[in-house]
């Protein structure tokens, strides 16, 4: 465990980091960026928790079960919208037009407007939330194991 | 023998690596060969997709199948680390 300024500056700095992932995230059919993107910029800042705390003080707040469960989630909603489509064919982007998510731009540069992409959006959270929870525990299992101090038997 | 074996390998495969970039194979540097799928995308992206980042709408839709492997492939490898690495107790043999 580092010392108490790195501690305080770092839970500081994870609100913003959080913000900006989930902006990347959420902003993935506008601007640059998507879900694997804006997932990397999150687990960096869980990362960055990892390094201020040891893994023994991170593992009481990040529990790897409620990880895989969010990562499963997140690979089931992938799977559901893509196969939500198969009326026409697999992966068909069946949102666009509909209320929800279904407005369409006008071709050419433009500002945009956030319900437009019909499942992209709804894509790119799911990705997102399956990179955020799937990195974490991969990165959160390798400080445990090479701390060394779990190790049973 | 290895030595002799990895130089003839190395003759062969700089070789094919040369003739691969010989003029009558490739074309013209900077001339793409067709490019009429993506004047398509770029034509039609925003309107079909509905997305105005028109990379997004070719990874998440036009090109959705790829993204599944890649998604696959990242559920697999946390898969894996978690198995191997995991850190909650085993528990004894024959209890």
């Amino acid at each position: 465990m580092l010392s108490k300024i790195v501690r305080t500056v770092t839970n500081e700095f994870m609100l913003f980091i959080l913000v900006f992932g989930f902006y990347i995230i959420a902003h993935g059919h506008l601007t640059p960026g998507g879900g694997f993107q804006g997932g990397a910029v999150i687990v960096s800042g869980v990362v960055m928790l990892l390094v201020a705390f040891n893994s023994q003080e991170l593992k009481k707040t990040l529990h790897e079960r409620v990880l895989s469960i969010m990562e499963s989630t997140g690979a089931l909603i992938f799977i559901a919208l893509a196969f939500a489509g198969i009326g026409t064919a697999f992966c068909y982007n069946f949102l666009v037009g509909s209320p929800i998510f279904g407005r369409i731009p006008a071709t050419g540069p433009n500002p945009g407007d956030i319900w437009t992409g019909g499942v992209i959006p709804l894509m790119n959270f799911a990705v997102g939330l399956k990179v955020i929870a799937g990195l974490s525990a991969v990165v959160l299992a390798m400080a445990l194991f090479s701390s060394g101090e779990e190790i049973e038997e | 023998m290895r030595r002799i074996t990895g130089l003839i390998a190395l003759i062969v495969l700089v070789g094919f690596l040369v003739w691969g970039v010989l003029p009558p194979i490739m074309h013209d540097f900077g001339y793409p060969d067709a490019s009429d799928m993506d004047d398509y995308i770029i034509q039609n992206a925003q309107e079909e997709t509905g997305s105005n980042n028109v990379v997004t709408s070719v990874v998440f839709d036009y090109r959705l199948l790829d993204t599944l492997g890649e998604a696959t492939i990242l559920f697999t490898a946390a898969m894996g680390v978690l198995l191997l690495l995991r850190t909650e107790k085993r528990r004894k043999e024959g209890s």
